[in-house]
C-alpha cells in the first residue's frame, strides 16, 4: 500500500507548477479577472500543448490518457495558482460529461476537439430552485428542443456548445443555436464567470449513455476538491510568510502562539483535505464500491474547510487581510464560489447520510 | 498511489488473521469490562501465546524476536487486533516503547537482560517522564540522580506513570547535571521498582479510575550500569522513546472509532425525536455524516504519514496532526454520543437503565483527556507552527 505520489505523478504536479507559476502568475490572474470572460486564448493553447486539456480522455479521441489522481494532482496546482478562465467547467466538467455520457460518434465530435483545445463545452444544471438534487430538475426535450432557463452556468459565453443536465436526458446544444440566449451573472469570485442561459425551442442533440451522469458528476466534484485544496494551501503558504515577516511588538506575529494556532488549524484542515481529496480521485479511478463516498466526503471537508482557511489567513493578516490589493480575498473568493457549486457541506452530509445511515435500517432493529 | 495491498502485505495480514482465528481467546468477554488488577494474569498470559506465535511485537528486529514488519504491516497487525477486538497485551508500554528505546541505546548486556522478559511479560515496565512540574515542558523536570561511587542515588517525584502499580521496571528520566542548560543534564535510568525507596501510589482520575500513579523516590540506589544510552544524552533517548508513542499503534483507532459511530448510527434508528426516529432527524443526520466522514479521513491522514516514513524515514508533516485529529474527533464524537443519548447519557455501568452498560458516560469522561494526554493540543499545534511551518519559537 502506498499512498504517496508515484514518480511520474510528482513529476506532473512540479510541471503543471512551474507552468502557472510562469504562464498565470498573479498579475495575470488578476488582469483576466477583470476582463469580460476570463479566458485567454494564448494561455489556453499553452495548456492544449502541455496536454492538459484531455488529461484523462482516452487517446482515440486526443486525449492524454491519464487517471484520475493525475487529474486530482492538475486541479490541485491550477487551483493554488487561482488559474482564470473555463478549464473546469470544459475540460472537467463539460468533458467528463462527455467521455461518460457521449457516444462514440458523439464523442468524436464534441469530445475530441476540448482534448485538442481547438472547442470549448460547458454544462449546465442549475435552475431557479438552484438545487443540486437532480431529481429536482424541471427542464425538459420536447420533440428535440428545449425550452426554459438554466443559471449558475459557468463561462458560457467562451462555451462552442453547452451540455444540459434535464429530466429526460442529458443533451447537448450548439452555443449558438436558435434561441439561445446568455447572460451575465454578477458573482463573487471573478476568475470564473456565471452565466443564465436562456432556451426557446433551441434543437438539442441528446447523448446516448445517460446512465454515466453521476460518475461524470463526482469525477467534477472531485476536481473541483482538489481545486479547492490548492486554494488553501495557497492561502497558508501566503499566510506563514505574512507571520513570520510582519512585526509587531517588536516581534515577527508568528512568535505568539495564538497566531501559530491559527497556522496550525489551516495546516490540518489543508493536509485532511488533500487526503480526502486525492483519495476520492484515486476510489474513482478504481472504480471502489465507495467511490461516491469518498467523492462527497472530499467536497463536504474541503467546502467547510476552504472556507475556514480563508477566514484564518485573513485574521492573521489583520488589517492587510482586508485590502483589495492582497491576493487572500480573491482566493476567499473563489472559496465561496466552489464551496457551493455541487453542493456544500451540508448538501454532502446528507448524501453520505443516505449511504451510511439509511443503509444501516436493517441492522439496527438486530441491535 | 496504490492503496491496494501488496503480495507480502496480504500475505502477512491473511497469516495473522489465521493465527488469530485459532487463538483468539474465547472468554475475553467474560475479562474484558474486569478491573485491570483482576483482569491483568490474563492479559500476561495472552502477551504469552502471541509471543509464542511471534505476534507480540512485530516491529521489531527479527534478532531480538519480532518480524522486522514495515509500518504498513504493523498498522495491519493494529487493525486486524481491532477487527476482532483481542485483548491489550499486559506489556503494553515495554513492547511499544521501551524495548524498542534499550534495542537502540542499550548495551549488548541490558538488551540480553531485559527484552527477552519485555516480550514474555516476565517483566513489567513503566514509564517515569512527567513531573507535577514537568508536563508539556518536560525538559524542566526535577528528579535527581547524583553519583556516589558505582550508584546513582535518585530523588524525587513522578506522575502520569501508566502501570506504575504492576512495573517491574521503569525507564525513569532524572538530571544528573543541574549546571547545564536543561535538556543537557538529562540520563535515563533502568530502575528497578521493588528497590528499596521507591512508592508507588495511585492517582485517582475524574472517571473515578485510578490508571497513573505517582512514584516517589527516596534516596533509591540505582546501579550505574542501568544507564540507558550516555550519561546526560538522556532527551536524546527521551525523545527516541516519545517518538514510538505516535507510531502505527493508531491504525487501530479508526476501527475503534468506526464500532462507535456504527454503534451510534444504530442507536440513532430506535431513539425517537420529535416522534419520529433520530436516524430521520436532519441535525442528527448532519452529525452522523460528519462525524463518519471524519473517522475516514483520520484513517486516510494515518495511511498518508505511514506511506510518507516507508519511502523517506523520516515522518512526513501530515503525522503532526494525527493526534490532534483523533483527540479532537473523539470528543466530539462523545459529546455527540450524550445528545443523543439526553438524560440517559450519563447513566453509569451500575445503572440498570445504562446505554450499553455505561460505555457513553464512562467515554464522555474518558476522552476528556484525550487532548491532555500524550502531548496536549496546544503543544501539538506548537510543534505544527514551528517545526512543520518554520515559524519562529513562542518559548
Amino acid at each position: 500500500m502506498q499512498f504517496g505520489l508515484s514518480d511520474s505523478q510528482q513529476l506532473l504536479k512540479d510541471n503543471a507548477r512551474k507552468f502557472f507559476a510562469a504562464e498565470c502568475p498573479m498579475a495575470q490572474v488578476r488582469r483576466l479577472m477583470e476582463t469580460d470572460t476570463a479566458y485567454d486564448a494564448a494561455l489556453w493553447s499553452k495548456m492544449a500543448e502541455q496536454g492538459f486539456t484531455g488529461i484523462i480522455f482516452p487517446e482515440e479521441y486526443d486525449g492524454a490518457g491519464l487517471g484520475k489522481v493525475e487529474l486530482i494532482l492538475l486541479m490541485e496546482e491550477m487551483g493554488r495558482a487561482l488559474v482564470p478562465g473555463p478549464f473546469f467547467s470544459s475540460v472537467v466538467l463539460a468533458g467528463a460529461l462527455l467521455d461518460a455520457t457521449g457516444s462514440p460518434e458523439q464523442k468524436k465530435k464534441y469530445l475530441a476537439p476540448v482534448c485538442r483545445g481547438e472547442a470549448r463545452s460547458t454544462a449546465a444544471i442549475l435552475e431557479a430552485g438552484a438545487n443540486w438534487d437532480l431529481a429536482s430538475l424541471q427542464i425538459s426535450a420536447s420533440k428535440g428542443k428545449l425550452t426554459g432557463e438554466k443559471l449558475f452556468v459557468p463561462d458560457a459565453a467562451v462555451a462552442d456548445s453547452i451540455i444540459v443536465i434535464a429530466r429526460d436526458g442529458v443533451f447537448i446544444v450548439d452555443a449558438d443555436a436558435p434561441g439561445i440566449e446568455i447572460t451575465p451573472m454578477t458573482g463573487m469570485d471573478f476568475t470564473r464567470k456565471l452565466y443564465a442561459v436562456q432556451f426557446a425551442g433551441t434543437p438539442a442533440e441528446k447523448l446516448g449513455a445517460p446512465s454515466g451522469l453521476a460518475k461524470a458528476l463526482d469525477i467534477a466534484t472531485a476536481a473541483l476538491s482538489a481545486e479547492m485544496v490548492g486554494g488553501m494551501q495557497r492561502t497558508l503558504e501566503i499566510t506563514v510568510e505574512y507571520a513570520k515577516t510582519r512585526k509587531q511588538f517588536g516581534k515577527p506575529i508568528g512568535v505568539f502562539q495564538a497566531v501559530q494556532h491559527q497556522c496550525a488549524d489551516m495546516y490540518l484542515e489543508t493536509e485532511s483535505s488533500r487526503s480526502a481529496a486525492y483519495y476520492a480521485g484515486w476510489a474513482l479511478e478504481e472504480h471502489a464500491p465507495d467511490a461516491a463516498v469518498a467523492v462527497s466526503i472530499a467536497k463536504m471537508y474541503a467546502s467547510d474547510a476552504c472556507r475556514t482557511v480563508g477566514n484564518r489567513g485573513i485574521q492573521v493578516h489583520g488589517g492587510m487581510g482586508f485590502t483589495w490589493e492582497n491576493d487572500l480575498h480573491l482566493y476567499y473568493r473563489r472559496a465561496k464560489a466552489s464551496e457551493t457549486m455541487f453542493g456544500d457541506a451540508t448538501f454532502h452530509r446528507e448524501r453520505i447520510a443516505r449511504f451510511t445511515v439509511d443503509s444501516a435500517t436493517s441492522s439496527a432493529k438486530s441491535a | 498511489m496504490d492503496l491496494n495491498l501488496t503480495k507480502d502485505e496480504l500475505q502477512f495480514r491473511d497469516e495473522l488473521r489465521a493465527w488469530l482465528a485459532a487463538n483468539m481467546p474465547r472468554d475475553w468477554n467474560d475479562w474484558r469490562e474486569k478491573p485491570l488488577e483482576e483482569s491483568f494474569p490474563y492479559l500476561r498470559a495472552w502477551q504469552r501465546k502471541l509471543q509464542e506465535g511471534r505476534w507480540a511485537a512485530v516491529s521489531w528486529p527479527k534478532e531480538y524476536g519480532g518480524r522486522s514488519a514495515t509500518l504498513m504491516e504493523q498498522a495491519i497487525f493494529w487493525e486486524e487486533m481491532a477487527r476482532v477486538e483481542a485483548p491489550p497485551m499486559a506489556n503494553s508500554l515495554g513492547l511499544g516503547l521501551i524495548g524498542p528505546t534499550i534495542i537502540a541505546y542499550g548495551t549488548e548486556e541490558q538488551k540480553k537482560r531485559y527484552v527477552p522478559k519485555i516480550l514474555s511479560a516476565e517483566e513489567i515496565w513503566c514509564q517515569g517522564f512527567s513531573e507535577p512540574n514537568a508536563g508539556s515542558d518536560l525538559a524542566s523536570l526535577q528528579t535527581e540522580a547524583r553519583l556516589d561511587g558505582d550508584a546513582y542515588i535518585v530523588n524525587g517525584q513522578k506522575v502520569w506513570t501508566s502501570y506504575g502499580w504492576v512495573g517491574d521496571w521503569c525507564e525513569l528520566v532524572v538530571r544528573t547535571d543541574p549546571n547545564v542548560p536543561k535538556h543537557k543534564g538529562l540520563t535515563v535510568l533502568l530502575v528497578d521498582m521493588k528497590a528499596h525507596g521507591v512508592d508507588v501510589r495511585p492517582l485517582r482520575q475524574m472517571t473515578g479510575e485510578s490508571e497513573f500513579n505517582e512514584i516517589f523516590f527516596r534516596d533509591v540506589r540505582v546501579p550505574a550500569a542501568n544507564v540507558l544510552g550516555k550519561v546526560n544524552d538522556g532527551w536524546n533517548v527521551a525523545i527516541s522513546t516519545l517518538a514510538h508513542e505516535r507510531g502505527a499503534y493508531g491504525a487501530r483507532l479508526h476501527l475503534l472509532f468506526k464500532r462507535n459511530i456504527d454503534r451510534l448510527i444504530a442507536l440513532a434508528h430506535t431513539i425517537q425525536h420529535n416522534g419520529k426516529p433520530a436516524a430521520q432527524d436532519p441535525l442528527i443526520r448532519q452529525k452522523l455524516a460528519q462525524y463518519y466522514a471524519e473517522i475516514e479521513i483520520m484513517r486516510l491522514n494515518q495511511m498518508r504519514a505511514f506511506s510518507r516514513i516507508t519511502a523517506t524515514g523520516v515522518p512526513g508533516p501530515e503525522g503532526s496532526i494525527l493526534k490532534i485529529f483523533w483527540s479532537e474527533l473523539n470528543q466530539r464524537i462523545q459529546q455527540f454520543a450524550q445528545e443523543l443519548l439526553g438524560p440517559y447519557g450519563q447513566l453509569l455501568g451500575t445503572d440498570s437503565r445504562a446505554v450499553d452498560h455505561g460505555i457513553w458516560s464512562y467515554g464522555y469522561l474518558r476522552t476528556r483527556g484525550n487532548t491532555i494526554e500524550a502531548g496536549t493540543s496546544e503543544i501539538q499545534r506548537n510543534i505544527i507552527g514551528h517545526f512543520v511551518l518554520g515559524l519562529p519559537r513562542s518559548y
